[in-house]
C-alpha cells in the first residue's frame, strides 16, 4: 500500500520550483506509520517488530527504559537510520528516500543535542535559520526559551539546561508540521521542565505533531494524548494516559492513630473491600478493582474517622501509575 | 483558533507570506505563516488560554519551507568559517606557522631547497602546506569533534542534509584556502617572489586536485577514529608530511625518502606547485599521482566514513 505521494525531486533541486503536492494528498496520511520495524546492529535485535501510528497535531510519548529501541526507532523514522525490515512513513513519506522532501517539514532535538560547542547560541540558531526560507525569528525563539542573554555564551558554556533549550530552539525554527523530541527535559530544573511543557502545549494548539520520547512517567502522563509503551524493541502497550491506567486493583490510604479497631470499618465498607494497618498509623484499602472505590466509600471511612475522634490524614484513592502498568506488563521497573 | 491569536505573539511574522508562497512549500496547512490556519485541529483548538506566560498559542503554526540548495550550502560554508576563524588552533595551523615557515625558509640558508631563487622555492611549498593544513587536518579535526558532538546528525536533518553539509564544508575549505593565498601569497611577494604566470591554470589544477585528495582522506580519518585520536593522528601527520613528505623540501632532495615523498599527495602537489609556479611547466606524472590519491581518497571516505 502506498500513498498518493509525487514524484520524489532529487536532492538539490528540491527548492528551486518542485510543485507542491496537491491539496490533501499527503494530507490525508497519518503523521507517522511505522509498520513492521526491524532493526539489529551487529547481530543484536534492538528494534523488533515493532508497529506504531501517531496521529496529526497529537502529542505521541514513547515511553520505555533505556535501551527499548526508542532512540534506534526515532533516529530510523528522521532517515538518520535504514530499516533492516519494515515500512516507515512520516507524513506520507519515506524518510530515506524522500528525505530531501520531508526534512524541512520536521524539526529535531536530539538526545545529545547535536549543538557545535565553540559556536554561540544566537549564531547556531541563526545558522540553522539560513536552512529555510520562513524561519522564526531566531532572536524571538531565543527569548522565548529564555535564553535571551545566552545569545553570546558558547555552547561550551551554557549549563545544561541551557543547552536543552537551545536544542529545542533548533528544532523549532523551521516552523515544523512534526516534531521530534528526544528526552526533551533531561537536565533540566523545575523551571526549565515547566517551560518544555508548556511549549508542547503550545505547539499542540496550533496542530504540531509531536513524538517525544522519554523514560519519564510523569512527563508521558502529563503532555502526551497517546502513550505507546516500548521495551526490548517493541510495543508492549498504547493508549490515553486514562487508559492505560484505568482498571486494575484499587488503593485507599489515610494515617491516623496508630492501633484503631477496624472491625466497625469493615461492616460499613462493602465486602470486597479490606481493611488492614500496614504499618503503625498507616492504613490500607483494597479493592480488586479500582472502580469500586468511589466517593462513598471515601464517605464511610471519613463518617467511621469522625466516630473515632481521629483524623484521617492523607486520605487518597491511588490509580495504577503508568509504572505499574509498566511492571504488570513486563515484570521488570521503568528505570 | 482565529487570525488574531497568531497576530501579536513572539516569532511570527504576518507579513513573511511573500517568500513562503514563492518556494513552493509543501505544507497543507494554511499560507504563510501568520495567516489564518484555517486547518482543522479536532480537539485542540484551545484559543488564548491554553499557556500563561510568554509562550502562546499561534507561535507555531507550521510553515515549513527550505531555503534553496545552494543557500543552504553557502550558508554553512559561512558558518563554518566562522568557526573555524574563532579557533585560535585552527588559525596558528593554517596560517601563522604556514607563514612563518614561508619567512624562515625566505631569510635563511637552511636546508637546502635546490637550485634557483629561495623565495621561488619556498612559497610552492609553503602553499602546498596551507592546503595540507586546511584541507586535511584541520578538517579532519574539526569534522571528527563535530561528529562526536552529534553536529553532523543534526544537520543531516535539517533541509541541508548530508550531501549540503558535505558541499558546504568543501566550499568553507576553499574559502579558506583563498584567504591563505591571498595572506602567504601576498607575503611571499613582498618577499620578492616571482610566479611564472604560465604555470598558473596547473597550479589552480593541482590545488583543486590536493584539495579533494587531502579533504578525502581527512574525512575518511574523522569518519572511521575516534576525535582524540584524530586529533593526536591528524597534527602527527601534518608534522611527518612536512619533514618527510616533500612539501617544503622537494622530494629529490629527500635522499632514501625521495621516492615514497613523490607518491605521497602532499610532494605530489608540491612539486605540480613548485614546477608550474618557478617555470610554468606541468608535472605530469605528479598531476596523476594526485588525482589517483583524490579518486581513492574519495572512494574511500564514501566507503567507510560514518556519520555517527
Amino acid at each position: 500500500m502506498s500513498h498518493p505521494t509525487p514524484v520524489a525531486p532529487r536532492t538539490g533541486t528540491y527548492a528551486t520550483g518542485v510543485p507542491s503536492p496537491p491539496p490533501g494528498a499527503a494530507d490525508a496520511a497519518p503523521a507517522l506509520a511505522v509498520d513492521g520495524l526491524v532493526k539489529a546492529y551487529h547481530g543484536t535485535t534492538v528494534v523488533d517488530d515493532l508497529t506504531l501510528s501517531a496521529e496529526r497535531g497529537q502529542v505521541t510519548c514513547l515511553l520505555g527504559p533505556n535501551g527499548a529501541g526508542k532512540t534506534t526507532t526515532v533516529e530510523i523514522c528522521q532517515g538518520l537510520r535504514r530499516a533492516d525490515r519494515g515500512r516507515v512513513r512520516v507524513l506520507g513519506l519515506d524518510p530515506v528516500a524522500d528525505g530531501p522532501r520531508l526534512r524541512p517539514r520536521i524539526g529535531v532535538m536530539l538526545q545529545e543535542g547535536g549543538l557545535p560547542p565553540g559556536a554561540r547560541a544566537g549564531d547556531v540558531l541563526t545558522h540553522l535559520a539560513r536552512l529555510h526560507a520562513n524561519p522564526q525569528p531566531p532572536r524571538a525563539l531565543l527569548d522565548l526559551l529564555d535564553l535571551g542573554r545566552q545569545a553570546r555564551t558558547t555552547v561550551r558554556r551554557l549549563s545544561g539546561g541551557e543547552r536543552t533549550r537551545l536544542a529545542f530552539a533548533a528544532a523549532l525554527v523551521g516552523r515544523p508540521e512534526f516534531v521530534f523530541l528526544d528526552e526533551p527535559t533531561a537536565g533540566l530544573d523545575p523551571r526549565g521542565r515547566h517551560a518544555v511543557g508548556e511549549i508542547v502545549t503550545a505547539l499542540r494548539a496550533d496542530g504540531v505533531t509531536v513524538l517525544l520520547s522519554t523514560h519519564q512517567m510523569d512527563e508521558a502522563e502529563r503532555l502526551a494524548d497517546e502513550i505507546v509503551i516500548v521495551d526490548r524493541g517493541t510495543v508492549v502497550a498504547r493508549g490515553t494516559p486514562g487508559e492505560l491506567t484505568a482498571g486494575g486493583d484499587g488503593r485507599l490510604r489515610f494515617t491516623a492513630r496508630p492501633g484503631l479497631d477496624l472491625s466497625g470499618l469493615h461492616t460499613a465498607l462493602p465486602s470486597v473491600i479490606t481493611v488492614s494497618e500496614v504499618a503503625p498509623g498507616h492504613y490500607l484499602a483494597r479493592c480488586p478493582q479500582v472502580t469500586d472505590l468511589g466517593p462513598q466509600v471515601i464517605a464511610t471511612v471519613a463518617t467511621w474517622c469522625s466516630e473515632q475522634g481521629v483524623n484521617p490524614e492523607g486520605l487518597a484513592v491511588q490509580r495504577r501509575t503508568l509504572e505499574d502498568v509498566f511492571l504488570d506488563l513486563t515484570g521488570r521497573t521503568l528505570r | 483558533m482565529s487570525a488574531d491569536t497568531t497576530g501579536d505573539v513572539p516569532g511570527t511574522d504576518p507579513t513573511a507570506e511573500g517568500p513562503t508562497g514563492a518556494s513552493g512549500r509543501p505544507e497543507p496547512a494554511g499560507p504563510g505563516a501568520g495567516a489564518t490556519p484555517d486547518h482543522d485541529v479536532p480537539g485542540h483548538d484551545v484559543p488564548g488560554h491554553d499557556a500563561p506566560g510568554p509562550v502562546r498559542s499561534g507561535s507555531f503554526v507550521p510553515a515549513p519551507a527550505p531555503a534553496p540548495a545552494p543557500l543552504r550550502a553557502l550558508a554553512q560554508a559561512a558558518f563554518d568559517t566562522r568557526v573555524h576563524l574563532a579557533n585560535g588552533e585552527q588559525v596558528l595551523l593554517t596560517v601563522i606557522l604556514p607563514a612563518l615557515a614561508l619567512i624562515i625558509l625566505t631569510e635563511t640558508h637552511v636546508p637546502a631547497l635546490g637550485s634557483g631563487r629561495r623565495v621561488d622555492l619556498a612559497v610552492p611549498g609553503v602553499l602546498a602546506l596551507a592546503i595540507l593544513s586546511t584541507a586535511f587536518t584541520g578538517q579532519a579535526i574539526g569534522t571528527a569533534f563535530d561528529r562526536r558532538h552529534g553536529v553532523l546528525r543534526l544537520l543531516a536533518v535539517t533541509p541541508l542534509g548530508r550531501t549540503g553539509l558535505l558541499a558546504g564544508r568543501v566550499l568553507a575549505v576553499l574559502g579558506l584556502e583563498l584567504l591563505q593565498l591571498g595572506l602567504l601569497g601576498g607575503l611571499g611577494l613582498a618577499l620578492g617572489w616571482h610566479p611564472d604566470p604560465a604555470g598558473l591554470p596547473t597550479a589552480v589544477l593541482a590545488g583543486l586536485l590536493g584539495t579533494t585528495a587531502f579533504v578525502a582522506l581527512g574525512l575518511l580519518l574523522a569518519g572511521t577514529v575516534r576525535a582524540e585520536a584524530v586529533l593526536a593522528l591528524a597534527n602527527l601527520i601534518w608534522v611527518l608530511l612536512l619533514v618527510g613528505g616533500g612539501v617544503l623540501i622537494p622530494p629529490d632532495l629527500l635522499g632514501r625518502f625521495g621516492a615514497l615523498a613523490g607518491y605521497l599527495p602532499s610532494g605530489a602537489l608540491a612539486d605540480v606547485l613548485r614546477g608550474a609556479l618557478g617555470s610554468g611547466g606541468t608535472d605530469g606524472p605528479a598531476l596523476l599521482v594526485l588525482a589517483g590519491w583524490a579518486v581513492v581518497g574519495t572512494a574511500a571516505a564514501a566507503r567507510w566514513f560514518r556519520w555517527d
